[in-house]
């Protein structure tokens, strides 16, 4: 039974793992339409990676071992992550009881290598979006946190397919404007990790205002192959927690499931491509109050499931 | 003329006057009589110097009264051996960058500056030492540039440039930083230094006239005009109405397709993509009509002295008119859109702010200095040609910041488009070009264009065989630069691109 399942499983784990530029295309696509243009090939992020994995690296003489090991254990904590995330079905390929706190974990682990890589550099400006980066992940790692608290209440697991998966469905009959709370914080929370408008662009030239880019320059070749995956991959599993949170279902034969979740994250795409062309980004100080912001909703949601499941 | 005081010449601008009628002063009440041209509602145009044959260096000031369309100048001469004079920056910081290019390209010392350093990064013409110090020119810039510091624990120092991730000239910036605010800005310039003022007193009259349109490539049209009237006036030559009328219009495209252009420049830069892709495209539009008129989409070899080499028929600019009250229907449209957005506004306003007082003290023109309240347009203040007959009404806003800046310019378009559609029906006959005569000698005239950036001056001199021998050339940009920097202080850094694309500055002009 359990080879059966691993045999079942590779082919879920190619098409998680192939999926990921696909998304940051019809992010693409979105912005493109937008702005009355049609926009660069459906295939181009993969041509993208298949171009700057074939190319050299070139590593300044001021760095050291971390800066090479930043891209390739962003890249490794969110490969193990997306083993205790459902994608396209409930199930996990190696989930537990209590794997929400490892999958946050390993996220800051991601987070924690890439900044101290830019600051290997030595460069202000990888100072300065290493310094961003840890301002604004310290305050979007709580409201995650929290929205995970939620779904523990809710669903009474630690273990993030349960917490996503049929007891949900239950939770939200009972504390619908809780779980709608919980899934505005999530977006917010994407927004800002995935660095899209309105708190990041990912499209600008412009150093002093970017944060992610700013602290990936000095990458190249391969490396930043990595790091350009990673965030795709960011998106996708974080894009997974916010539709399987809004659209929770109980399992279903996977060639339905399946189908029906790339859907979905294609429709989030779109949003976000919609969110990406309809506002201008926010001036970076503000961007702490809609994390604040993204703060208190989930909070919120938590004081409202903890009362509607204990009193 | 009414009005002159003693101690100066009052003239206007496209008028010749002989150089032996401009006053002397003597060099050490230099600033005080400049100062007291100030105290009269002066506001300093240029102030330049120009070797004299025995070594020497003669200062010419130019103040503007601009509520009366009226130039004054004077001038004053340090002695070979003693180059040096009280500076006039020490209270007026008007002219600190005119100040600095004096003690750069002469070696002249103007006692009590400031913030003398260098502002092209050149020698001296003769090779002399500048007050700072020879030259050297093995030495990188901006290596060894003395810098201003602000020292303190969490203070920390960020370059930029000069060489920039987009498609812009070349400029260093230092940013002096505590966490994301910015204490200071300098600004490194230099890199675009041709020699624009030797190369333009090139013998061959054409070839003088293709190296002013180079001045600034974003600027072609309002360079050529003003080194035009100011070669005409020296020629004594009138232009024919249909010309200037045609110069106003190629003026008018090249304000359109930039205040376009930027304003979507703005819109990407706050990533406002749908404003942004749309105005991009509007500003090649306008670019079109140009190349329309004269083959080249930023109106180089248009204009010439004594008139303008492409003229514009009757079905011509029956078609030019449709197409700009189309182009006049999708402009504002997207223009509004922006407008009305309130994250767009809410990035915009309040940043980078410049109050009226300080625009004024350190004479900012054109649209910036507009924004901050200022009624200064060349158009309406010194008009010339076309704009005599018809008036473009100044644009103005109060609040001095980035969304004054880019409203300034918003009305700016709408007015441009109102006066090239009148225009174009209703163009005055006559030709378009007819050979500007021999230019009179031992003679001054300068020329004045609102370029979309603000005022440029070309000064134009002959020597007594009636020939060219000396030009100087001033851009908008050099009085603005410094008005950036001190827009800055105290604002986030991550805001600056928006501040400098509201600006957006030439470096070409500033370096010639």
């Amino acid at each position: 039974m359990t080879v059966l399942r691993a045999i079942g499983a590779v082919p879920e784990a190619v098409a998680v793992l192939a999926l990921p530029p696909m998304l940051l295309s019809i992010i693409a696509k979105t912005k493109a339409w937008f702005g009355g243009r049609d926009g660069p090939p459906w295939l181009q992020p993969y041509y993208d990676l298949m171009k700057l994995l074939r190319k050299g690296v070139v590593y300044s003489r001021t760095t050291t071992w971390v800066f090479r090991a930043g891209p390739i254990v962003n890249l490794a904590a969110l490969l193990c992550a997306a083993t205790l995330i459902p994608v396209f079905s409930d199930d996990t390929l190696l989930g537990f009881g209590g794997d929400v706190i490892l999958i946050a974990y390993l996220l800051a682990l991601g987070r924690m290598l890439t900044v101290l890589a830019a600051m290997d550099t030595g460069s202000s400006f990888e100072g300065m979006g290493a310094s961003r980066e840890v301002t604004f992940g310290t305050m979007s790692e709580p409201a995650l946190f929290l929205s995970f608290v939620v779904l523990a209440l809710a669903t009474k697991s630690l273990s993030l397919a349960e917490m996503l998966g049929a007891p949900l469905q239950a939770a939200w009959g009972d504390v619908a404007p809780a779980m709608l709370l919980v899934v505005a914080a999530l977006l917010i929370v994407l927004l800002t990790e995935t660095c899209r408008v309105p708190v990041d662009d990912p499209a600008t030239h412009l150093e002093l205002t970017m944060i992610h880019e700013v602290m990936v320059l000095d990458h190249s070749g391969p490396d930043f192959a990595y790091i350009t995956y990673a965030a795709a991959l960011k998106f996708l599993l974080l894009g997974s927690i916010l539709v399987h949170a809004a659209l929770p279902h109980a399992s279903w034969a996977l060639w339905i499931d399946a189908p029906l979740r790339v859907v979905e994250l294609a429709v989030l795409a779109m949003l976000v491509g919609v969110i990406e062309s309809s506002l201008a980004r926010l001036r970076l100080q503000r961007v702490s109050l809609l994390l604040a912001g993204a703060f208190v909703l989930s909070g919120l949601a938590a004081v409202l499931t903890f009362y509607r499941t204990h009193a | 003329m009414n009005g002159t005081r003693p101690g100066w010449l009052a003239l206007r601008q496209g008028q010749a006057v002989d150089v032996s009628s401009i006053p002397l002063v003597d060099a050490d009440d230099f600033a005080s009589h400049m100062l007291a041209g100030r105290g009269r509602g002066g506001r300093l145009a240029n102030l330049f110097g120009r070797r004299l044959p025995d070594g020497g260096v003669r200062l010419f000031a130019f103040l503007a009264f601009d509520t009366d369309a009226r130039i004054e100048v004077c001038a004053a001469d340090l002695p070979h051996g003693k180059l040096t004079y009280p500076s006039v920056t020490a209270h007026w910081p008007a002219a600190q960058a005119f100040e600095r290019e004096l003690a750069e390209q002469y070696g002249v010392f103007p006692v009590g500056h400031a913030w003398l350093k260098p502002l092209r990064y050149h020698g001296t013409d003769d090779g002399s030492a500048a007050p700072w110090g020879p030259f050297e020119a093995s030495e990188p810039i901006p290596g060894n540039y003395p810098f201003y510091r602000v020292e303190g624990e969490e203070v920390h120092e960020v370059a930029v440039g000069p060489v920039h991730a987009g498609i812009i000239e070349p400029g260093h910036f230092r940013f002096q930083c505590h966490g994301e605010e910015v204490l200071h800005l300098e600004v490194v310039l230099g890199y675009q230094h041709r020699g624009i003022e030797r190369l333009l007193l090139h013998p061959n009259a054409t070839r003088s006239a293709i190296v002013a349109e180079t001045i600034a490539g974003d600027a072609t049209v309002g360079h050529a005009l003003a080194y035009c009237t100011a070669l005409e006036a020296l020629a004594g030559a009138r232009v024919s109405l249909r010309a200037s009328a045609l110069r106003g219009i190629a003026l008018e495209l090249e304000r359109l397709a930039n205040h376009v252009g930027d304003l979507g420049a703005l819109c990407t830069d706050v990533a406002f993509l749908p404003a942004s892709a749309y105005l991009g495209r509007l500003r090649g539009e306008y670019l079109n009509l140009t190349l329309e008129i004269c083959g080249n989409r930023f109106g180089r070899n248009l204009l010439r002295p004594g008139g303008v080499r492409f003229d514009i028929s009757t079905t011509m600019a029956d078609s030019m008119r449709e197409r700009l009250r189309r182009l006049e229907r999708e402009t504002l449209e997207v223009l509004d859109l922006m407008f009305s957005q309130s994250s767009v506004l809410a990035r915009f306003e309040g940043t980078g702010k410049l109050s009226e007082e300080r625009a004024d003290e350190i004479g900012m023109v054109g649209p910036a200095a507009r924004a901050c309240g200022l009624r200064r347009d060349v158009r309406c203040d010194h008009p010339h040609g076309v704009f005599q007959f018809s008036h473009i009404p100044i644009a103005v806003e109060t609040t001095g910041d980035v969304y004054a800046r880019a409203a300034v310019r918003w009305l700016e378009v709408q007015r441009s488009l109102e006066f090239l559609v009148e225009l174009l029906g209703n163009k005055p006959e006559g030709p378009v070009f007819e050979p500007i005569g021999r230019l009179r000698p031992n003679a001054m005239a300068l020329g004045m264009a609102e370029t979309w950036r603000g005022e440029s001056m070309h000064v134009a001199f002959t020597d007594e065989a009636g020939k060219l021998a000396f030009l100087k050339v001033k851009d908008p940009s050099i009085h603005n630069w410094f008005g950036l920097a001190l827009a800055l202080r105290g604002v986030a850094i991550s805001d600056f691109p928006v501040c400098n694309k509201s600006f957006n500055l030439s470096y070409a002009g500033h370096d010639l």
